[in-house]
């Protein structure tokens, strides 16, 4: 009974935080200069990394379909596959990954260390809202940061596919006929839905992340199991949501 | 420093910028808290008058901190209640009401920001002052402290008395009319845990706030409390005035205030048993 009563505790505490963080929207502006700081921390900062996976994302899949594809002589098409599972599946779902790692994880561990060292309790006793000061911030930066990390994850990653097609001999699609391919067949619709997924992947993570922070209890080494705790929930999150989420935007677009 | 340096910092202040507190009546009503199966207070009842000094004395574990959360309204009861001023402290609008500000064992300062900027929180967030107000606020509240010289600083830079002073300094920053302390002078010097002491002692008169102070310190007690409670087991085992923990007639509180070391038969041996 306790890892049913442990989830709904937990299911129950995010949607109240949310609750709370909306309650909250309106002072949005006076916390700009923390929306910028978080901005910085969770686009800025990602971007290297989120350049340097999607670049060599796109580059294994567009090896190992040009190897498969080859075997049919329909190579040519290789464009069209790199740039619609990176626009639609990969491109936002690596950078929602990625996001959990790196930002998630921090996140967590900060507010954790919050708790613990009842800096929380102090800004209770302020009559200050954490959700307001802690966690808006972070989710209106990240609601802003995930399309643009996504997009640069979607272009690196069809550039990674280019470079391979050219440069592989097995494959030697020449770069213009790649990118005519990957026009013809990758819409905006495609790029958009990948948009809305990391939108929701990212703003789950940043919620759930903030919410495990904001209830650790214990020591340093309930610090230390939370962040674990908000890894893997991050990361089943983000995969379940992304079979639902693929289905109702499939089901929308038909 | 001592209470006439404090006396003549104080001096040096404008009277018209002195602020204006309302002291605010505390009563705890019947205060059951259970944590699990475990009882830490049991129907514990006493109340604290305006602009009282109460030092809430007692063993570790004995729920002396689980008390003062539930006066913040940061635990909520098992049964009975605390009111502030009749309003209920675990009541979310409560904290509108009754402005209360707890000093923290630990301090629990933030540490991502500056001394400055720990102190500046609270009248940024809740846009009491435009800039130039808090930074005269602030500056003055770090002066009454003597911690000119650390605004600039973040916590880890500070010692541990520094520390103390800047929690004191953030909460006597909000005009509160409630102060409470929890351990202010565990893990200081003695010299450091008199001066703490003789800075509450002022800050009541300077600002005529209810306070309420947990803690084991006998000489603080004895020095600068109004009236003592003892918490055993989840319970009141002595309610009075403070001179009354001179010769206290429940003999747990006199083997509590004047423990002595027994060689021949250890205490922790005869638990043990």
């Amino acid at each position: 009974m306790k890892p049913l009563t442990a989830f709904l505790d937990g299911f129950g505490s995010t949607w109240l935080l949310l609750v709370r963080v909306v309650s909250h929207s309106g002072s949005l502006p006076r916390q700009f200069h923390r929306f910028i700081d978080q901005c910085y921390l969770i686009g800025y900062t990602t971007m290297p990394i989120v350049a340097i996976l999607s670049f060599f994302i796109g580059s294994v899949l567009a090896l190992q379909a040009g190897y498969s594809m080859q075997n049919f002589g329909t190579q040519q098409f290789i464009g069209s596959l790199v740039g619609l599972s990176m626009a639609r599946e990969l491109g936002p779902v690596m950078v929602a990954i990625l996001v959990a790692g790196r930002v998630g994880s921090a996140i967590t561990a900060e507010l954790a260390s919050m708790k613990v060292y009842q800096e929380i309790d102090a800004l209770e006793t302020m009559n200050i809202s954490p959700a307001r000061i802690l966690v808006m911030p972070r989710l209106a930066a990240t609601l802003v940061m995930m399309p643009v990390l996504t997009i640069i994850g979607d272009l690196v990653g069809w550039f990674g596919g280019a470079i391979v097609a050219d440069l592989t001999e097995i494959i030697s699609i020449e770069p213009e006929a790649y990118f005519a391919v990957l026009r013809r067949y990758t819409h905006f619709s495609d790029v958009l839905n990948g948009l809305i997924k990391a939108e929701l992947f990212g703003f789950a993570v940043v919620l759930v992340c903030c919410n495990i922070g904001l209830n650790t209890r214990g020591g340093p080494r309930e610090i230390g199991a939370a962040v674990t705790r908000a890894v893997v929930v991050s990361l089943i999150l983000i995969l379940v949501l992304d079979y639902f989420v693929t289905q109702v935007l499939m089901l929308v677009s038909s | 420093m001592t209470c006439s340096q404090i006396a003549e910092q104080r001096n040096q202040l404008t009277p018209a910028t002195t602020p204006k507190t309302t002291a605010v009546h505390v009563s705890v009503e019947h205060l059951s808290k259970n944590f699990g199966a475990t009882a830490v207070l049991k129907d514990v009842t006493f109340s604290v008058a305006p602009g009282e000094i109460f030092v809430l004395m007692g063993p570790s574990g004995s729920g002396k901190s689980v008390l003062l959360k539930h006066m913040v309204g940061l635990e909520l009861p098992t049964a009975g209640r605390v009111a502030l001023d009749g309003h209920d402290a675990a009541a979310a609008t409560t904290r509108e009401r009754v402005r209360m500000a707890l000093v923290f064992q630990s301090g629990a300062l933030f540490n991502s920001l500056s001394v400055y900027d720990n102190l500046a929180l609270y009248p940024r967030e809740h846009r009491l002052f435009n800039e130039a107000g808090i930074r005269e606020k602030v500056m003055r509240t770090l002066q009454i402290l003597s911690l000119e010289n650390a605004v600039d600083k973040f916590p880890s830079e500070l010692s541990g008395g520094m520390k103390k002073r800047v929690a004191i300094a953030r909460a006597l920053v909000m005009e509160p009319s409630l102060m409470l302390y929890d351990e202010p002078t565990s893990e200081l010097d003695p010299v450091m845990a008199a001066t703490i002491s003789e800075i509450i002692a002022t800050l009541r008169e300077e600002y005529h706030v209810t306070t309420v102070i947990v803690s084991h310190d006998r000489e603080l007690a004895l020095g600068i409390a109004d009236r003592v409670g003892i918490l055993m087991g989840g319970t009141l085992a002595m309610l009075g005035p403070a001179m009354a923990l001179r010769s206290p007639q429940d003999p747990r509180v006199a083997d509590f205030m004047n423990p002595k070391i027994n060689l021949q038969h250890p205490r922790f041996k005869q638990l043990e048993t």
